[in-house]
């Protein structure tokens, strides 16, 4: 297997979704390719890092206003109607 | 008479209800709708926009979108589906105007290969977290992410960071599942590289790769 070839399947071995078959191959590409190990590994950092980093939060006094904002609009339409104006 | 069998459903055909109810005009049910995913569209729409106040106008208006077109909502998806759509398309729409720019398009630089052949491959240890401060880590985290075109950061943030499937991540974009998952591939790719600068650099001239 070529690293090209890994890199291809590098987003489904991450999440787990190939074949058995593949992934043996898959493996044993990782176990003599040091460089593609370091790029799984590292993308797969990349990929917790931003999951665990919340990046933009709601801080709640804005999500209060934009709430309020919200429902007042709604108020003033009809569920499932456009405005006719 | 209905009461036993609704108890026992409610657990899966709560949100169905929600939407049910506010159909028929019931406010409340609709600010339940809101509470429960206001703080992911909001985190959507900053990623697509990278700009605070267009982000709150999205928050705003894919909700009250949604309320006037609840009539169309079918119920085969999720609303949270059907809810994301709309908002991907009004965060699309603001990056546009505050671009100046018509061509914004989920469609962008998809034929680029930067990135998607891996230059720096250099592991990153110590792991950021213990490199750096929390909002300096943000800060670099939302620069690397904002360098992504729109495409790219969007199927990003869906699936990687909203834990979004592939399949339901091609519905709510209107994207193919093979076009998600090769979106997909290179947005994992290039933030991998650009944050390898980084984590590599702040160990400087240490030697240590």
């Amino acid at each position: 297997m070529k690293c090209t070839e890994f890199l291809q399947e590098l987003t489904d071995y991450l999440d787990g979704k190939i074949s058995e078959n593949l992934k043996i191959e898959l493996d044993e590409h990782l176990h003599w390719c040091k460089e593609c190990h370091v790029v799984m590994n590292t993308t797969k950092k990349t990929i917790e890092i931003y999951r665990d980093n919340e990046l933009y939060e709601l801080p709640e006094s804005l999500r209060s206003r934009l709430h309020d904002a919200i429902m007042t609009k709604c108020r003033g339409s009809k569920a499932g109607k456009k405005p006719t104006s | 008479m209905e009461t036993i069998q609704k108890k026992a459903e409610e657990g899966i055909t709560s949100e169905l209800a929600l939407v049910q109810a506010a159909k028929k005009g019931d406010l409340e049910a609709f600010s339940e709708l809101v509470r429960r995913y206001d703080r992911n569209v909001f985190r959507i729409a900053q990623h697509i926009t990278h700009n605070e106040e267009d982000a709150q106008d999205v928050v705003q208006d894919a909700f009250l979108k949604a309320y006037q077109n609840l009539e169309q909502f079918q119920g085969n998806s999720k609303f949270y589906t059907w809810l994301v759509r709309i908002a991907v398309n009004e965060a699309l729409m603001r990056l546009r105007k505050r671009r100046n720019d018509r061509t914004v398009s989920l469609d962008e630089d998809v034929e680029t290969e930067d990135g998607s052949i891996p230059r720096e491959v250099a592991d990153w240890s110590p792991n950021p977290e213990q490199l750096y401060g929390t909002s300096e880590l943000g800060d670099i985290l939302k620069k690397t992410i904002q360098g992504l075109s729109p495409g790219f950061r969007t199927v990003f943030v869906l699936r990687d960071v909203e834990g979004l499937s592939t399949e339901e991540t091609a519905e709510m974009l209107n994207l193919s599942v093979p076009a998600v998952k090769s979106r997909l591939l290179r947005a994992r790719l290039q933030l991998r590289e650009r944050l390898t600068r980084y984590f590599k650099n702040k160990k400087g001239g240490d030697g240590q790769q």
